[in-house]
């Protein structure tokens, strides 16, 4: 691996190494010193043409976990916002002698064509790139998913190392059409063998869907319903909706109309709370990337009930960004 | 006044039409004879003390002189990208001896004095023949008619009006136009792209050809029906107020079936279609790499198949190169920020070779068609397009179909160096340009 | 995985039962070395020396019975600590486990297989600082095969192995290397 771009690239085995990586990370954070010299002498830039602190500020931690130096650009009010180019931007950050470059870009595609280009030869992360994907997201959230999943299976005191999520069914829900987290999910569940289930209004996701691994629902009840099968979702993804910005776009009618059809609300959390991790006792799980948007995609007793994962996510984002770090930086050029 | 006379030319061996050989004797900017009565008039001219030049074209096909309905020329405004004179020898190069340039200039070519700039920039370059296209709003803006009576009767006595880059998408305006321009015999050609479709007033744009790699990929979408809903409102238009029309390049299936429609009615429409949208779809938009971001966007296989049919059974009328240089730095970047557009002048002829001819869809014949006779007609050209017969003008071009080349816009007489045809091993290559009896181009090189 | 064949090149320097007995042996050195195994913990060095450590430790357990091999055996990955990270493929790191107890004050004995540059033992000490502070370090391997680039000995050591550099020395455990119990030995080859 040189390069983390996109998760539709990542090969099962790749997936792997990185949740296993991270499993052995959050060891570290754990413990009283919270610091590797893996990666000590290294240069990471965190390139951000974005505001996105939580991003920000994760990889950093995992940056300095590993003891690499790092350099925070942020391209908002910068040259870059003075017209100065991508190309010239990471030319002058490679100069100074950035050996990884961690990019958050409101432009898909900008990681993949800064790893194609020759401006430089630092890896390059992809940490969300407009509306086209955010692996390290769907990292964190795999190792959440995993985790939970292996120990209600094998308990917790067993290491899921080297276990995918085959068995498990999990739905996002929300505005897929404009989120890059859905998309890294839907091609890393599928790749760990897990079965995604897709709940939006139809003006929420891509024409296109129909040729993806997914299932596709309008109808956020009958999602949560047993399917054919007789078996119900493990984990509910709920994405977070600009609601002004949707309905001045005419993706729905209004705030409410999209609570009352796909947004977590008490009566739904309480279907959820019914159902478990396969033929497991523990409980299903709610996953949000954060920030979440209390009373529109998810209700406020949703948010602090405890099947949410949300801090779970924040801290395995840490450990998940390490191992991307750890995997990148180390070996050789050539492998 | 005499003009400074060129030599006549003795082109020996080339295959006409890419048929049987046949010798050519082009004297006085006319082909003066075909076959062995070339060689018996070459003699004579030789006897009375003329030069004769001879071309050995063993081997090369001879085809009348390629005519772009839609170049951009950049020239005035953006010399950075191009000129007149810098496209020009790309257009010689290409086998192009003219080239119609769309009005999205800076000043756009919405008056008589930009247009008739454009023209006399053309004749000083002496490499093809320019034709301005004149605006049909003022300042492409889609608000009100530009001058198109002015520019008819200004020096370049403008025929072909566009808005080209925007969409005429006011119907009203849409419908006046194509009423107006009757007076002198003109045409308007549409750029088809419903704007609200394709979010043009949005922070969102479309960004490629809505679908699965749209899906996959993040970028927005660019829907056939913005093209196609456009088409069949103006093929309706057309057939209405019996005016010509004609449609800048098509680059669905859909489209394809709407002209169809239309031209089995009767209705007075042209089309036209790019080499690239012929080869390329959006599964190269993969890359990111702004070199294919264009408008109208790559579309997918079905699509670049359902062209390649219109064009071969005659829905799609001819080949348009869309030609569209760019400063390095207008591709350099995102993809969302990058200009459109493609060059194509330098490598229109061996495209169609590729997609149309050495597939067995068409034969060298309807190549001349497509790229030359048609394109001369719908603009009311008397001396393009003509066959290659005695008396006719002698714009003419011999092309080697036998030769290959890796494409390197690094070597192109364009400016623009944003040809997707990069690195791509393309056959075919134009050994000799004839414009108006003089050599413009001879052995694959500018004279 | 498949076991290295066996080539003209190559020989059996230590079998299945050379192994079992050079555990014992260093199990009981560990004992008199320590007179008992009160505060003692194993640390294996993944991968080989994992199981090794848990082999001494069941050792430990029959020769003293107040050794609780649960609270006192463990792993120490080093893959993060290596100087050679550079090179190669970038690593996987393997499951470090720490006994609940810690390595506070107490005495560590590391378990590898082979003991060669020592710079495997240059990282897992490094490892160890950064868990805690323990009282002593020892080390025990399997195989001592000399030619060290560091300041770096073996405190037990199972057999010392005469070698050039252009040797490989392996090893072969049931738990690592997908060999059966009697398959199990030390393999030298040129």
């Amino acid at each position: 691996m040189r390069h983390l771009l996109s998760t539709a690239d990542l090969s099962r085995e790749d997936a792997l190494s990185i949740l296993d990586t991270a499993e052995e990370m959050s060891g570290v954070s754990a413990r009283e010193v919270k610091k590797l010299p893996t990666l000590r002498g290294r240069t990471v830039v965190n390139l951000f043409f974005e505001d996105s602190t939580r991003t920000r500020i994760s990889f950093e931690a995992a940056a300095k976990r590993l003891s690499a130096d790092v350099m925070n650009f942020s391209a908002k009010g910068s040259s870059v916002s003075k017209g100065e180019s991508l190309k010239d931007t990471v030319q002058t950050l490679e100069a100074i002698g950035a050996d990884a470059v961690v990019m958050r870009h409101w432009a898909s595609g900008a990681a993949a064509q800064l790893a194609a280009s020759d401006w430089t030869d630092c890896a390059v992360v992809n940490a969300g790139d407009g509306t086209h994907e955010h692996p390290t997201q769907a990292l964190l959230d795999a190792l959440t998913l995993r985790r939970r999943w292996h120990a209600a299976h094998h308990g917790p005191d067993q290491s899921p190392r080297g276990t995918d999520l085959s068995g498990m069914k999990v739905l996002i829900v929300g505005d897929i059409l404009h989120s890059r987290v859905a998309r890294s999910n839907i091609w890393l569940l599928n790749t760990l063998g897990a079965e995604v289930g897709l709940v939006a209004p139809a003006t929420l996701l891509p024409v296109g869907v129909e040729t993806w691994p997914v299932t596709v629902h309008y109808s956020f009840d009958e999602a949560l319903a047993p399917d054919s099968a007789g078996r119900t979702p493990d984990a509910a993804m709920m994405l977070r909706v600009q609601a002004e910005r949707m309905v001045g776009g005419g993706f729905f009618p209004t705030a409410a109309e999209y609570t009352r059809r796909w947004g977590l609300t008490d009566e739904r959390l309480a279907t959820l709370e019914r159902l478990r991790l396969g033929e497991t006792d523990c409980p299903a799980m709610l996953l949000h990337p954060g920030p979440m948007n209390r009373g529109v995609e998810v209700s406020s007793a949703a948010a602090d009930s405890p099947l949410n994962h949300a801090l779970d996510q924040v801290s395995h984002g840490v450990s998940v960004r390490m191992a991307v770090l750890h995997l990148l930086l180390t070996g050789a050029d050539d492998s | 006044m005499t003009a400074p006379a060129n030599p006549a030319l003795l082109v020996t061996g080339a295959r006409p039409y890419g048929e049987e050989p046949q010798d050519l004797l082009i004297s006085e900017g006319r082909i003066a004879a075909v076959g062995t009565e070339a060689d018996g008039q070459a003699e004579q001219l030789r006897a009375q003390g003329t030069e004769v030049e001879t071309i050995e074209a063993e081997g090369q096909i001879a085809l009348p002189g390629l005519v772009d309905l839609h170049t951009h020329l950049r020239e005035p405004g953006r010399e950075d990208a191009e000129t007149v004179a810098t496209g020009s020898r790309a257009a010689a190069l290409g086998g192009f001896t003219a080239v119609h340039a769309m009005a999205n200039s800076s000043p756009v070519a919405d008056t008589a004095g930009v247009v008739e700039q454009v023209h006399r920039l053309g004749l000083d370059a002496g490499y093809t023949e320019v034709y301005p296209v004149g605006a049909v709003t003022v300042g492409l803006a889609g608000e009100k008619l530009a001058e198109l009576g002015a520019m008819a009767e200004s020096s370049a006595q403008v025929r072909m009006f566009s808005d080209d880059g925007h969409c005429v998408h006011n119907p009203v305006l849409m419908r006046r136009a194509l009423e107006y321009v009757k007076a002198f015999d003109g045409f308007i050609a549409q750029h088809a792209q419903e704007p609200a479709l394709t979010g043009w007033d949005t922070d969102t744009p479309a960004q490629m050809n809505e679908g699965c790699v749209s899906a996959e990929l993040g970028l927005p979408g660019w829907p056939a029906v913005a093209e196609e809903a456009i088409i069949a409102r103006d093929v309706l238009l057309a057939q209405h107020v019996g005016s010509r029309l004609h449609i800048c390049h098509v680059s669905t299936q859909g489209s394809v079936e709407i002209i169809r429609w239309a031209k089995e009615r009767d209705i007075d429409v042209t089309a036209e279609v790019t080499p690239h949208h012929l080869i390329l779809t959006d599964e190269l938009v993969r890359s990111y790499d702004p070199v294919y971001k264009v408008n109208p966007p790559l579309r997918t296989e079905a699509d670049v198949h359902a062209l390649r049919a219109g064009l071969a059974d005659g829905t799609i009328d001819v080949i348009g190169t869309d030609h569209a240089p760019h400063p390095t730095e207008a591709k350099e970047c995102e993809w969302s920020q990058a200009a459109m557009g493609m060059t194509g002048l330098e490598t229109a002829l061996s495209v169609v070779q590729m997609t149309m001819v050495e597939t067995g869809l068409i034969d060298w014949r309807r190549v001349a068609e497509i790229t030359s006779a048609k394109p001369a007609e719908i603009y009311r050209h008397a001396h393009q397009g003509r066959p290659l017969a005695a008396g006719e003008a002698a714009n003419l071009i011999l092309l080697n179909p036998e030769a290959s080349r890796t494409v390197d816009p690094a070597q192109h007489a364009s400016k623009g160096r944003n040809s997707p045809f990069r690195g791509m091993e393309l056959p075919g290559q134009v050994r000799t340009t004839v414009l108006n009896g003089r050599a413009v181009v001879r052995e694959g090189a500018l004279v | 995985m498949v076991a290295t064949p066996e080539t003209a090149e190559s020989s059996q320097v230590m079998s299945a039962s050379d192994v079992e007995r050079a555990l014992t042996r260093i199990a009981h050195e560990i004992v008199e070395t320590q007179r008992g195994t009160e505060g003692l913990m194993l640390l294996g060095i993944p991968r080989r020396g994992a199981p090794l450590a848990v082999r001494l430790g069941e050792k430990l357990a029959r020769i003293d019975p107040s050794f609780d091999p649960a609270a006192s055996v463990g792993a120490l990955d080093i893959t993060m600590y290596r100087d050679d990270l550079r090179s190669g493929a970038a690593r996987t790191p393997e499951p470090t486990h720490v006994p609940d107890a810690g390595v506070d004050g107490a005495t560590v004995v590391l378990v590898d297989d082979v003991l060669y540059s020592g710079r495997t033992i240059r990282a897992a000490l490094d490892a160890l600082s950064d868990l805690g502070r323990p009282q002593t370090v020892r080390l025990a391997v399997l195989v001592d095969r000399g030619h060290r680039d560091l300041p770096i000995r073996a405190d037990h050591v199972g057999k010392n192995l005469p070698t050039s550099r252009e040797e490989r020395v392996s090893v072969k455990l049931a738990e690592t290397d997908g060999v059966s119990a009697e398959q199990e030995g030390v393999v030298i080859t040129r």
